[in-house]
């Protein structure tokens, strides 16, 4: 098997100035994922499932640890890696998979859903045709593939931002709560999307507050709740 | 914790523009302190901080308009090399005109409020060394056109468009010969809102179609998070924080950049 990821030691909290103080979200947390491999976080809310995500991402920046990452171009710690290399692998090698679409003024919900392989080269007619295809597949209407998604509901919003976010494979996918307020059509086509992503070899992090939907995907489960909560308090997963 | 210049890298990617210490003081006020930036080509560098703190001072410096007391500035591109500081008024006129464009927030410091907005334009092409009549009218137009400024006005002064008209002629200008750096100096300050958007949605189309990399100072916040790739945080002339936009604007390290994207929340 090949390593994705190598999370050592990590440790994330926050200081707010303004109130003199600092919240621990979690610490020293390791772990490793494989190719193809599909780890599910859960805890209760707050207790930092989006944190680790968007820390690995970093759009968070972590107090301590290491996460190793074996991109295509080497291996590097994504902690402490250059800007503009985080921004080449956020565009290449790592999406991040959320409840909201990042819409923009005047560019069309296709033209969206295509451009993550507009910037990986694809010709302009292919990639078009690809996301037509994704926007099918996730229950996009037609008549709304020429129009700005700034005015779309909050499902066929998140509908765009699937196909966009999952039009590329990718070698490690992090997801946080990627089925909220979708119907089951698009829960359907998210779930046989990331079995064919995870069968290419993606490897994925994710948080679903139902996890029944990937039930079959999950290869290993990552509990952030402290330890020091109560049983009743912990809402288990049912895998 | 921000990431140090020198941090490990994967891919040898090289920055288009490279400034390093740069301080500059008027008199006793130190302007500019110790600033060092890098931007790479199509990365848009938003800069932010309260009045006063050396954005305004700093852009002019990457535009050649003034010389710090220290530091170089380099620009990854054929036709120079070495610190841009030390080219002579010469040098520095002909690679703003073809390489550098920039956009001021007030429209008067960048445009001729009295000449028609296509000879502004036709302006820079002519001190750029193009001479040609008919490519001249050509070329302004298609770049006032890049910039949607409605082509029935090109005859039109500035002094007779509207705030949002005018930044459009600036842009115009300032992209009318493939510059490698656009610079933006509060582009949308002043305008209404309604206007904002559509400079902004200007200034972000003319990004992806065409790559230009760019450094904007703005107080907006959300021109700043809709445009910036990266951000550099400002305060009393010196850089307090710099990263990714979005952990700027969501994990913010430094107390000062804090209370800034707090209270604009
Ligand atoms: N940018 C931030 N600044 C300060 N505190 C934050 C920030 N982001 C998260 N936190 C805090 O960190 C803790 C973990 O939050 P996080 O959003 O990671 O929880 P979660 O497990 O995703 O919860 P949920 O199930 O509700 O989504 C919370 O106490 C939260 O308030
Ligand atoms: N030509 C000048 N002569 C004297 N002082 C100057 C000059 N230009 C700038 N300064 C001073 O340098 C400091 C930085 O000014 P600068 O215009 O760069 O700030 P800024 O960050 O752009 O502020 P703002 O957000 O208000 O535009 C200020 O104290 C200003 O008064
Ligand atoms: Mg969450
Ligand atoms: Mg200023």
């Amino acid at each position: 098997m090949t390593k994705v990821l190598e999370v050592q030691s990590l440790t994330k909290g926050f200081t707010m100035h303004h109130l003199g103080s600092t919240l621990a979200a979690f610490e020293q947390i390791s772990f490793d994922l494989q190719a193809g491999e599909f780890l599910l976080l859960k805890g209760q809310n707050g207790a930092g499932k989006s944190t680790l995500l968007r820390t690995l991402y970093r759009s968070y920046v972590a107090q301590s640890g290491q996460v190793i990452f074996h991109s295509r171009h080497g291996t590097i710690d994504l902690l402490r890696a250059a800007e503009v290399d985080i921004s080449l692998l956020r565009r290449e090698e790592i999406g991040f998979v959320t409840q909201f679409l990042l819409a923009r003024p005047r560019v069309t919900a296709e033209a969206l859903v295509a451009e993550p392989l507009r910037m990986a080269g694809h010709s302009a007619p292919d990639a078009l045709a690809e996301a037509r295809k994704w926007l099918a597949e996730f229950g996009v209407k037609q008549s709304l593939w020429r129009a700005y998604p700034t005015t779309f509901s909050g499902g066929e919003q998140q509908k765009v931002n699937l196909a966009r976010a999952l039009i590329l494979p990718q070698k490690l996918l992090l997801l946080d709560e990627p089925t909220a307020s979708l119907d089951s059509q698009a829960r359907a086509a998210l779930v046989a999307r990331l079995a064919e992503l995870k069968a290419a070899g993606t490897a994925m992090i994710g948080v679903f507050h139902h996890p029944g939907d990937v039930a079959d995907l999950i290869d290993r489960v990552i509990d952030l709740t402290p330890e020091t909560t109560p049983d009743e308090e912990r809402n288990d997963v049912v895998v | 914790m921000t990431i140090a210049l020198d941090a490990p890298r994967l891919v040898q990617a090289q920055p288009l523009l490279t400034a390093q210490n740069v301080s500059k003081s008027y008199g006793d006020v130190q302007a500019v302190r110790d600033v060092s930036a890098e931007v790479f080509p199509g990365e848009v560098l938003g800069i932010v901080g309260e009045s006063g703190s050396g954005k305004s001072t700093f852009l002019r410096m990457l535009n050649l308009e003034e010389t710090p007391d220290t530091g170089t500035y380099t620009l990854d591109l054929p036709e120079v090399e070495g610190n841009l500081f030390e080219l002579d008024r010469f040098a520095r006129r002909m690679l703003c005109a073809k390489r550098i464009g920039i956009v001021y927030q007030n429209p008067h410091l960048g445009l001729l409020m009295n000449h028609s907005s296509s000879g502004n334009v036709a302006e820079r092409l002519l001190v750029a060394g193009e001479r040609r009549f008919t490519e001249l009218r050509e070329r302004a137009s298609e770049a006032l056109q890049a910039s949607e400024f409605p082509l029935e006005r090109l005859d039109a002064p500035p002094i007779e468009l509207s705030g949002g008209m005018q930044q459009r002629v600036q842009l115009a200008k300032a992209i009318a010969l493939e510059p490698a750096l656009l610079l933006l100096d509060e582009p949308t300050t002043g305008l209404d809102v309604s206007v904002q958007a559509l400079v902004l949605d200007t200034l972000k189309r003319l990004q992806q179609d065409r790559n230009i990399t760019m450094v904007i100072v703005s107080h907006d916040l959300g021109v700043i998070r809709t445009l910036a790739d990266r951000v550099m945080v400002m305060r009393r002339g010196a850089v307090v924080e710099a990263g990714l936009a979005d952990q700027i604007f969501q994990d913010p390290q430094h107390a000062y950049t804090q209370q800034l994207v707090h209270a604009k929340l």
